[in-house]
């Protein structure tokens, strides 16, 4: 692909944005990557501890999936789950806190990096088994058929999960039982520190779904416009014909897999910095907007530093917040001891206490 | 009051709470055209049709997953998985999805699901097919365990399990199903976490839960009738949540305990109970507690040796005389 050129800008489901929903678009592609990089300098302060993994280089593809998706598409990934969280509508404060540990974060500092959640915005987490949350992205479509809501979901997996038995059983319950769910394959190349060729047989990922019936398709992820047109379509058999679809769509991680991932074996630093002059998404959308006059240099400007301010003051909010009190550790275990007034069982439900 | 089956006291609560709440629903392997590997579920596909009662492929995990995720979305699903040996594939998606999913989003979300089926040796089927892990599941926060012994709380228990907001796992026993008891047609609830005492008795008290409950009755009408002993029982019922004054009240009242399962002795639920009566009841006893559990081994398949390696009345008996206790008639 050469950055900046797509065939997918006239594309229906592109052709009817406004100018300020690409610019929208592509602000908040930005808005990931600034979020990402002020993570990681978070997780270098030593302010967030675990696993953290960035979505820095993916950032299309979070952002042109779920751009598509209607008032009843719902979303669910696996722990690389920043850029969907932000791109469902969270709010930087509420992710940054939940990664300081902090009540303030969307879990009340609960879950972490891996478990971000937003049932309100239709964002089932933020799962960090991998594969594990395949069944579920079926069962929440299984859901929508059963109350024949005219919905769907978009379930994510790395290219990593695909030799899971979770992931060939969601492929064959979803297929089987006509489910509208889009397994969306977000393709960076690596399980954890193994390539494909090293983890996987069988290529392309694609061929996968011919096993289950299932249509599937190939997509470049760095292109926004490519990403929001081929999911559209998924979507769009999801919703009328209630069949389930496999995306291949192929990225790249700039950094390692978590921050705990120096990045030194597996892979040259040569191949990130060719890949990020030949394809970075967000140089991608940039310079097909500037060729379309949707974009002017002072607007790129403001858009950078605007991220890079609400990034900053999300950290701000997240040290000033204060961390979850005792009590916590043995709240929002049961829904019966959060919820005494409506407690129906006798007994004792933990076993010792702080 | 019918008398019916623990088989037939389970079909009735689904059938109850299916036709109470469009939102349950039954799957799991067999569990529609073939009525149920146990016929537990005998009738419900001609009363309540494929979309309820629906057949899954051999997929453990696939399907535990996928209900889990129905359930976070609102449906009740109850699960069926033919016996709970066959959880093992699946527990991931138990533990870290069903159990964990609410702490996780800081209780954003919660999984109002059953998983329910058979839990027990003794069937002559070899070490895969003969699990208990109810001592796996009730380790778990997050997790309701409960095992009943009788037709009556069969239905009971299934009823409350179905109605609960949270994650509930139901250890049947196929030894079980065909037991009759008293069960009333309307739909009626048994608190989980209740244990109930099944006989009363002064000298010492046997704690069971499950299909043990039966063994400790036998052994209790033993002991009266041949040592003139009286030894209560108290069934457990509900392992998690655990109704702990009940147990303390028995230490209380008979201060003499043996505890029986068959559940396998190491880090199994009497040891838990053993702990927790000597930490909060140590001195009530008379006399240590003494545990009757399987013969810690995998489940053997020979016939005759498996039917020793699970607690009978004869183990059980031969452990309250240990105790040293004196009956009333006894020469």
């Amino acid at each position: 692909m050469t950055l900046g050129k797509t065939a997918f800008f006239k594309d229906p489901i592109n052709q009817k944005l406004s100018a300020d929903e690409h610019r929208e678009l592509y602000r908040l592609m930005v808005r990931i990557r600034r979020f990402e990089e002020r993570c990681v300098q978070a997780y270098q302060q030593g302010k967030i501890g675990g696993f953290c993994h960035t979505y820095i280089g993916q950032e299309a593809l979070a952002v042109g999936t779920i751009s598509v998706r209607g008032a009843d598409d719902h979303v669910i990934t696996a722990y690389r789950d920043h850029g969907h969280a932000l791109a469902v509508g969270m709010d930087m404060n509420s992710c940054m806190a939940e990664m300081y540990g902090k009540v303030t974060g969307c879990s009340k500092g609960k879950g972490g990096s891996m478990h971000f959640f937003d049932p309100q915005r239709g964002f089932w987490g933020g799962h960090g088994i991998v594969g594990g949350q395949t069944p579920l992205g079926a069962g929440i479509a299984f859901a929508l058929k059963y109350r024949d809501i005219k919905g769907a979901c978009l379930c994510y997996l790395g290219d990593g999960a695909v030799n899971q038995g979770a992931v060939h059983e969601a492929y064959n319950l979803a297929a089987l039982w006509n489910l509208p769910v889009v397994f969306v394959i977000e393709n960076n190349r690596y399980s954890m520190g193994t390539s494909q060729a090293r983890s996987s047989a069988g290529y392309p990922l694609t061929k996968r779904a011919l096993a289950f019936d299932m249509d599937a398709d190939s997509v470049a992820g760095n292109d926004l416009y490519e990403v929001r047109a081929k999911t559209a379509k998924a979507l769009q058999r999801a919703h009328e014909l209630s069949r389930p679809t496999l995306l291949e769509i192929h990225t790249y991680r700039y950094r390692g897999h978590s921050m705990s991932d120096p990045d030194q074996t597996y892979r040259e630093k040569t191949e990130i910095e060719d890949y990020r002059q030949k394809n970075d998404p967000i140089e991608h959308v940039a310079q097909v907007l500037r060729e379309h006059k949707l974009l002017d240099a002072a607007q790129e400007a403001k858009i950078d530093e605007e991220a890079r301010a609400e990034a900053q003051a999300s950290a701000v909010f997240s040290e000033d917040s204060p961390f979850p009190t005792p009590d916590a550790i043995q709240q929002d275990v049961y829904w019966e001891s959060d919820h005494p007034q409506h407690k129906r069982s006798e007994g004792v439900l933990f076993f010792n206490q702080l | 009051m019918a008398l019916i089956t623990y088989r037939e006291a389970l079909n009735q609560a689904m059938r109850q709470a299916m036709e109470a709440d469009p939102n349950v629903l039954l799957m799991g392997e067999e569990v529609a055209q073939f009525h149920g590997a146990y016929k537990v579920s005998q009738g419900l596909l001609d009363a309540f049709g494929p979309k309820r009662i629906i057949d899954t492929p051999i997929s453990e995990c696939g399907f535990a997953g996928l209900a889990i995720g129905a359930a976070m979305m609102g449906l009740r699903p109850i699960v069926e998985f033919m016996t709970w040996s066959f959880s093992f594939v699946a527990i991931d998606q138990i533990i870290n999805n069903a159990a964990n999913m609410r702490y996780m989003s800081g209780g954003l979300i919660h999984v109002p699901i059953v998983f329910r089926g058979p839990a027990n040796g003794g069937v002559n089927v070899g070490a895969t097919h003969s699990h208990t892990p109810e001592n796996f599941y009730a380790h778990i926060p997050g997790l309701k365990v409960v095992c009943p012994a009788t037709a009556y709380d069969a239905k009971g228990l299934l009823l409350s399990a179905i109605e609960d907001n949270d994650p509930v796992c139901i250890m049947e026993n196929t030894i079980l199903y065909n037991t009759k008891g008293e069960v009333p047609e309307s739909p009626y609830r048994i608190p989980l976490g209740k244990a109930d005492l099944k006989r009363d008795g002064k000298d010492v008290t046997l704690i069971a839960h499950g299909r043990a409950t039966l063994t400790a009755l036998e052994a209790a009408q033993q002991l009266a009738e041949k040592h003139g002993i009286e030894a209560q029982v108290l069934d457990l019922r509900s392992i998690r949540p655990l109704d702990e004054a009940a147990i303390l009240a028995c230490v209380q009242k008979t201060n003499r305990i043996v505890l029986v399962e068959e559940n396998r002795p190491f880090c199994g639920i009497n040891s838990q109970i053993a702990a927790l009566i000597q930490e909060k009841a140590f001195d009530d006893l008379d006399a240590p507690i003494l545990s009757v559990s399987a013969i810690d081994a995998p489940q053997i398949y020979s016939m005759p040796l498996e039917k020793l390696q699970l607690p009978d009345a004869q183990r059980v008996v031969a452990a309250v005389l240990r105790l040293g206790l004196r009956g009333a008639s006894s020469p």
